[in-house]
C-alpha cells in the first residue's frame, strides 16, 4: 500500500545518491514540485530518465544533480533551447553529462517493456537514422517469424519514478486525467515510485475507464498543490505558456539562472 | 487587386493546401501545426490531426506552444497514452501524412535536428529527434515546411536524425513496411518534390515573385529546376485572413502571464 508522506519525507527516504530515477509527464503533469524538492536536498550523481527533460531537468542539471541523461527531446517546447542542458553538454557547467539519446518510440516501448517486466522492446524503428551510431543501447535484431530487420532496445527499469496527478483518495488509489502520456509505465516499471497528487480527497471521482493506479502499485503519495507549475494540471491549472517562454531569458545566463534558482527553489519553496 | 502577403505566409498557406480533407495527419510543433491548423480552418475542416502527446482528432482553436498544452487535449475527440500512440496508432499504420519541420535539410531530404557539428563535441546542440525519426518512416508519406536558407538547406546533413531517402538516396529500397518518404518539401521561396528516380530535391514550383537566383542563392548544394515549372498561386483574402486571425488569437494566448513567476 502507499505510503503518505511529506514531499520533503518522500524525497529524502526514496531517493539516494546516484540513482536512475524518472520523472515523467508528457508535457501535462510534470513533477516540477518534487525536482525542486531534489534540488533543495542537493541529491548527487543521479541518472535521469525521461522522454523530453523539459524546464524541470534543465533547472536539475543547472543546480547540479545529474550525472547522465537518457532522453528523446531535449528543448523547450515551443521556444527553443534547454539553456543549462545545452552548457552542461557544450562547456561541461556545471560539470560535465553523459547523454545517451533515443527518439520517442524507443523510449515509449523502453518503458512499456519495463513495465512489463521484460528485458527488451522491439519497434520498427531508427530506419536510416545515425542514432544507432551515437547510441550503444540501440540494436537490431531480425524477427524469427518473417525476418524483417527491427529495432531493440533494453527496457527502462528505474530505480525511482516521480510522477504527478489529479487526486489521490484516503487509501492512496490515483487519478490521472487529460494527457496521461508514459506515466502509468513508468511507475509500473521502476523499484519505487512518488506521485505527488493536487489533493488527497473522500473518493476519486474516476469514471469506469479512468486512469487509476491502485495503491499497492505505488510506494510513496505526497500532496503537492500545484505541482506541476509551470506545466499543467487539467482541471485544476493551465499551462503557464508565458513563464515556459521567461525561462528562455532566465536559463541563458549561469548567473541569472543560479539567482532564479536561490529566490525559487532554495528560498521560496524550503520546509 | 494584388494582396500583399509575406514571404512566411506564402509558406503557410502552401504547406495548408497540400493537405486534403480525407487525411490523417501526424503534426510536428511549429510551422507543420500553423500550415495543418490553417488547412483545418480553410479547404479541410475535417482533415484529422494527430500530435504526438496522445490528441486524436484534436481543433485547437489557438496553436498550441508546445504538443502537449490542454487545449489540444480538451478540443480532441480522444487521448490516449503516448505508447499507444506511437505503437498503434503511428506503428500500426494509421498515419497517412507525417508532418514535419527541421533545423537542417539536405538534397535527399534527410533531417538533422540533433546537432551542429560533431556529436561528441557539438558546436550547437539541438533538441534531438523526439517523434520524428519513426513518424518520417511509418508514416505513409511525408510533408516538410522549413524557411529556405544555405544555414538550413546543405549539401549533407551533419546529423541523419531523421532519414528522407538517405545519404545516397537509396535508404528506403528493400526495407518493407515502411512508408515511401518525403513527397513534397514547402519553403517561403518554393516547392521542391524528389526526383523519381535519384530522390534528390528537385524544385517543381516558385512562389510569385522569386526568382531562380533567390533559390540558388538560399541553396548550399547545385539545385535541380523541373523542366515545367510552375508558379505558386499567391494566398487568397480567405488563407490570409484566417491566417492572421489565427496568428493574433494564439500570440494574444501565449503571452498572457499567469503568475509570472512559480
Amino acid at each position: 500500500m502507499a505510503e503518505f508522506l511529506s514531499l520533503q519525507e518522500a524525497v529524502s527516504k526514496h531517493i539516494n545518491n546516484g540513482d536512475t530515477v524518472a520523472m515523467e509527464g508528457f508535457t501535462h503533469l510534470i513533477p516540477f514540485a518534487a525536482g525542486h524538492e531534489i534540488i533543495r536536498q542537493e541529491k548527487r550523481d543521479l541518472t535521469l530518465i525521461r522522454m523530453t527533460p523539459d524546464l524541470v531537468y534543465d533547472q536539475m542539471i543547472g543546480a547540479g544533480c545529474a550525472k547522465k541523461l537518457i532522453f528523446s527531446w531535449g528543448g523547450n517546447p515551443g521556444v527553443g533551447s534547454l539553456h543549462r542542458l545545452r552548457d552542461a553538454v557544450e562547456k561541461g557547467w556545471p560539470h560535465q553529462i553523459e547523454i545517451l539519446e533515443h527518439s520517442h518510440a524507443a523510449m515509449a516501448n523502453a518503458y512499456e517493456a519495463g513495465a512489463a517486466g521484460l528485458p527488451l522492446a522491439v519497434l520498427r524503428g531508427y530506419v536510416g537514422s545515425d542514432l544507432p551510431k551515437v547510441n550503444d543501447q540501440i540494436k537490431f535484431i531480425e524477427c524469427p517469424f518473417t525476418g524483417e530487420r527491427l529495432a531493440a532496445v533494453p527496457s527502462v527499469r528505474p530505480d525511482v519514478a516521480v510522477i504527478h496527478a489529479q487526486r489521490a483518495d484516503r487509501k492512496g488509489n490515483v487519478l490521472i486525467e487529460g494527457i496521461v502520456g508514459i506515466q502509468k509505465e513508468v511507475v509500473l516499471a521502476a523499484k519505487r515510485s512518488i506521485v505527488t497528487v493536487e489533493e488527497v480527497v473522500d473518493d476519486l471521482g474516476a469514471s469506469v475507464n479512468a486512469c487509476v493506479l491502485p495503491s499497492w502499485a505505488i510506494t510513496a503519495i505526497a500532496e503537492a498543490p500545484k505541482g506541476a507549475k509551470p506545466s499543467y494540471a487539467l482541471g485544476y491549472y493551465d499551462r503557464d505558456n508565458a513563464f515556459y517562454k521567461d525561462w528562455d531569458g532566465i536559463a541563458r545566463d549561469r548567473d541569472t539562472f543560479q539567482a532564479w534558482l536561490k529566490e525559487n527553489v532554495f528560498e521560496k519553496g524550503a520546509a | 487587386m494584388s494582396l500583399e502577403f509575406t514571404s512566411s505566409e506564402m509558406m503557410s498557406v502552401t504547406a495548408a493546401r497540400a493537405l486534403t480533407n480525407d487525411m490523417t495527419c501526424f503534426v510536428g510543433i511549429g510551422l507543420p501545426s500553423e500550415a495543418a491548423n490553417l488547412a483545418r480552418l480553410t479547404h479541410a475542416p475535417d482533415v484529422t490531426l494527430i500530435y504526438e502527446s496522445g490528441t486524436l482528432q484534436t481543433k485547437p482553436d489557438v496553436l498550441p506552444l508546445s504538443i502537449g498544452d490542454g487545449e489540444l487535449c480538451e478540443s480532441a475527440l480522444t487521448t490516449v497514452s503516448v505508447p499507444e500512440m506511437f505503437r498503434y496508432w503511428l506503428q500500426g499504420g494509421h498515419i497517412s501524412v507525417g508532418f514535419l519541420g527541421t533545423a537542417q535539410i539536405d538534397r535527399f531530404a534527410n533531417l538533422n535536428t540533433t546537432l551542429i557539428g560533431d556529436y561528441r563535441e557539438p558546436k550547437v546542440r539541438l533538441p534531438g529527434g523526439g517523434g520524428a525519426p519513426e513518424i518520417a518512416t511509418n508514416a505513409k508519406e511525408v510533408f516538410i515546411t522549413v524557411k529556405h536558407s544555405k544555414r538550413t538547406f546543405v549539401k549533407d546533413v551533419d546529423f541523419v536524425t531523421t532519414v528522407g531517402f538517405g545519404r545516397d538516396g537509396k535508404a528506403r529500397d528493400n526495407v518493407p513496411h515502411i512508408g515511401r518518404g518525403p513527397t513534397v518539401v514547402i519553403t517561403d521561396l518554393c516547392i521542391l518534390k524528389p526526383d523519381p528516380e535519384t530522390k534528390e530535391l528537385v524544385v517543381t514550383s516558385l512562389h510569385p515573385n522569386v526568382t531562380r537566383e533567390d533559390v540558388i542563392e538560399a541553396t548550399g548544394w547545385n539545385i535541380r529546376f523541373a523542366d515545367e515549372l510552375d508558379t505558386t498561386s499567391a494566398p487568397t483574402a480567405r488563407e490570409l485572413d484566417v491566417l492572421r486571425d489565427l496568428k493574433a488569437r494564439t500570440n494574444a494566448h501565449h503571452s498572457s502571464t499567469q503568475s509570472g513567476q512559480q
